[in-house]
């Protein structure tokens, strides 16, 4: 036998590994793409810093550059010495109940962080499908609106606060919470509705989601607002915030419901034959058949419209309720702190970020273990 | 009781039954809406009727670029104000937002790094933050900008104020028309050239610069015909005099705010639309095109974006009716769109509130419905065309 002599295989040129490859591959591949480069890392250069000397270097977060504890706008570095200041984030911390609760009164406050908690305890297994016990947990979930309503409106010996004291952050998750919680149950009807063989019902349902579709959400907060009291048989006021709801709700479902369409129309028309075949109703076929594998599918579509009404929920603001902009308008319009704009706004924005930037992050992390599963099924 | 059982398990009577159900649930309720609300109406002493449309309206618009607007006018006029406010804002919106989605989702799948994530990040940022607080802080930011005594010229006869940005007003004299006349001109004889280059191209293979011929038909022409004919066009530029600028025209900041939130938002999601379209076409497609030697532009002019558009028409479509609902939104700073005037003032002014979201919410049907017709007819243009 004999032995062949290899030349040793040589490494790859190190213009093409590590570090050095990578910043030529990804950023100077050729003139063109390297003047790109350089051209953004100038703009860049240009804002990041000027942005992070603001926002945190030279901010004042809860005292100024005297060592002083703000307590409102005069006591502001920006305010006192405007070459020297950034932002004055101490607007955030001396409101931030108003933020978080509204006007809720502070000695029944630990309802709402009893809520708070109860909400992540509520959500926790409906996101997880490994969750432990789940099957409890969700039945949980299910209750968990009755006793947070208790708990935030009273009743059952607490004392009850009026929604006109809710604001902030209990607002903003009141609406889109129970906006989306409401949504899914009607938008399942009438997806199933538009789908029926029955003409009337199905024409009904139509109309309704293609006129809700077509109309601004805020038109449909004005016709709650100034319309359904007028609907009302007299005697019969309802809350500013549950007409706030009843629009929500009612805008959310028919979107929900052409969300779910798309997934009832996926699933194989054998799927409705063989369920038929064995005997199963109308309402048992889609109960046990048709719904579990179109929810199923859709998930990754509901939970984006839920972003999206998550968002719209700040549009109540303007028929008056305090959402979370709603109270970073009212702080603003105080005296104390007037002018101190774009910190407010800078702290909302940043709050409805982690909300729905997660949302669509877990609505993505879906979307590709659903695929993942679609795909083994098929092999 | 068996045949009772019998009779309702017969579907063409429970389909029946279930019908008359409905339809009776629902004049039940319309007759229950029309009698509380006509009580209400009269114990509140609310009028209905139209005749209100023909009433002075007694306030003031501040926005109103096509109608002249006094506060003697009718809500009538009110309504049309809003109206042509809406669609301006939903248009202009429109074509920024494409022009942006577009450029933004090329961008996203630069080789770049550096400018792929930075596209990324505008994305992300601008799709998650409400639009609502978008418009408000574009607002609060051009209201921080100078006051009228120390506006910024940025080019001669363009001022920045906190009350708008100034510009020269173009002012058309005797012989205009002419000209407008060529730019018509102009843009028919290039439509048919393209189309005959493209018939020539088919039949012979030679190619007609086509861009550079209607280029100079569209600008060029008109141009040469405005000097002949004097120029009959001059601009008169804002000058400031007192507290304020004389001469020149105004865009209002609640515009500009409007109009930069909506398109920014709105491009933000147009910009995914066309990335998951260009991710659509296989990437055969763009080998086989490079194999018989095309330039990487018109690999993408010729072969990608044809097929993309397939992709994404229809969920650009919804975007441009998402836009044109959320320039509704212009009330939050005060934007005189049809939801603020006739849906907000001519409301609490007149108190007829059936009456106005009836119209409001009709037109804004009427404009979704106008909108998804025509994007539906471009769609089918678009479409694979079987042979």
């Amino acid at each position: 036998m004999t032995t062949e002599n290899f030349t040793e295989s040589r490494k790859p040129p190190i213009a093409s590994t590590g570090v050095l490859g990578w910043l030529r591959l990804n950023l100077f591949s050729n003139w063109s793409n390297t003047l790109l480069t350089i051209l953004l890392v100038y703009f860049l250069y240009q804002i990041v810093p000027s942005f992070l000397n603001w926002s945190i270097f030279s901010a004042d977060f809860t005292h100024n550059y005297l060592g002083q504890l703000i307590i409102d706008r005069t006591f502001c570095t920006r305010v006192m010495e405007p070459e020297l200041g950034g932002a004055c984030w101490a607007i955030i911390f001396v409101r931030f109940y108003q933020f978080i609760y509204g006007f809720y009164p502070i000695e029944e406050v630990w309802r709402v962080n009893i809520v708070y908690f109860l909400l992540v305890v509520a959500i926790a297994p409906l996101l997880i499908e490994k969750f432990p016990q789940r099957k409890y947990f969700l039945c949980f979930t299910f209750v968990f609106p009755i006793i947070s309503y208790f708990l935030l409106a009273g009743g059952f010996g607490l004392n009850f606060v009026s929604t006109k004291q809710w604001g902030g952050l209990l607002v903003t998750l009141v609406l889109g919470f129970t906006g989306i919680a409401l949504a899914f149950p009607l938008g399942i009807v009438l997806a199933l509705g538009r789908r029926s063989k029955l003409p009337v019902i199905s024409m009904v349902c139509t109309l309704f989601i293609e006129f809700i579709r077509g109309v601004p959400l805020i038109t449909l907060l004005f016709f709650a607002m100034v319309m359904l009291p007028l609907f009302l048989p007299e005697g019969i006021t309802l809350d500013g915030l549950v007409r706030c709801l009843i629009a929500v709700t009612l805008f959310q479902s028919a979107y929900m419901a052409e969300a779910i369409r798309g997934g009832l129309q996926a699933i194989p028309q054998g799927q409705h034959e063989a369920a038929q075949s064995v005997g199963l109703s109308y309402w048992q076929t889609n109960r046990k058949i048709i719904l579990p594998q179109a929810i199923r599918i859709t998930i990754p579509t509901i939970v984006n419209t839920s972003i999206g009404l998550f968002k719209d929920t700040t549009l109540v603001l303007i028929v008056g309720q305090l959402d979370l902009l709603g109270i970073g308008r009212a702080v603003l319009a105080a005296q104390t702190w007037m002018g101190l704009t774009i910190e407010v706004y800078v702290f909302v924005a940043i709050v409805f970020i982690i909300f729905t930037f997660s949302m669509s992050r877990y609505s993505l992390y879906l979307e590709k273990k659903l695929k993942t599963g679609i795909n083994m099924g098929a092999n | 009781m068996r045949s009772n059982l019998n009779f309702f398990s017969d579907q063409k009577f429970r389909s029946l039954f279930y019908q008359t159900l409905v339809v009776g649930l629902f004049a039940l309720g319309i007759y229950y809406l029309t009698i509380t609300t006509s009580y209400n109406l009269e114990k509140r002493n609310i009028a209905t009727g139209w005749s209100f449309l023909n009433n002075p309206a007694g306030f003031d618009i501040s926005f109103s670029p096509f109608l002249d607007f006094k506060s003697t006018d009718t809500h009538l006029k009110v309504y049309y104000v809003g109206v042509l406010n809406t669609l301006l804002v939903s248009f202009t919106g429109c074509i920024a937002a494409t022009i942006l989605g577009f450029f933004v989702g090329i961008i996203r799948l630069s080789p770049n790094w550096l400018l792929s994530k930075t596209a990324y990040v505008y994305v992300e940022f601008c799709r998650n933050i409400p639009l609502i607080l978008q418009i408000i802080l574009w607002y609060s930011i051009l209201l921080q900008m100078p006051r009228i005594k120390q506006a910024i010229e940025i080019f001669h006869g363009f001022f920045i104020t906190n009350r708008g940005l100034y510009s020269p007003k173009p002012v058309y004299e005797s012989g205009f028309s002419t000209v407008f006349f060529f730019i018509v001109i102009g843009i028919v004889a290039s439509i048919w050239i393209s189309k005959w280059s493209k018939k020539r191209q088919e039949k012979t293979g030679k190619r007609f610069p086509v861009l550079w011929v209607s280029l100079g038909l569209i600008i060029l022409l008109p141009l040469i015909v405005f000097y002949i004919a004097g120029s009959p066009m001059s601009f008169n530029y804002p000058v400031l005099k007192g507290f304020n600028f004389k001469g020149g025209m105004v865009i209002r900041p609640e515009f500009i705010a409007m109009f930069l939130a909506l398109s920014i938002y709105t491009g933000a999601f147009i910009s995914e639309t066309v990335r998951s379209g260009i991710l659509s076409v296989t990437k055969g497609q763009r080998e086989a095109s490079a194999a018989i030697g095309l330039k990487p532009s018109w690999i993408m002019r010729l072969i990608i974006i044809p097929q993309a558009l397939r992709v994404i028409v229809p969920p650009l479509t919804s975007q441009y009716l998402n836009l044109t609902k959320n320039s509704s939104l212009g009330i939050a700073v005060g934007y005189a769109d049809l939801v603020h005037g006739f849906g907000g003032i001519s409301l609490n002014q007149t108190g007829q509130a059936i009456e106005c979201m009836v119209i409001t919410m009709a037109t804004y049907l009427a404009i979704s419905l106008i909108i998804s017709f025509f994007m539906n007819l471009y769609n089918r243009s678009i479409q694979f065309k079987e042979k």
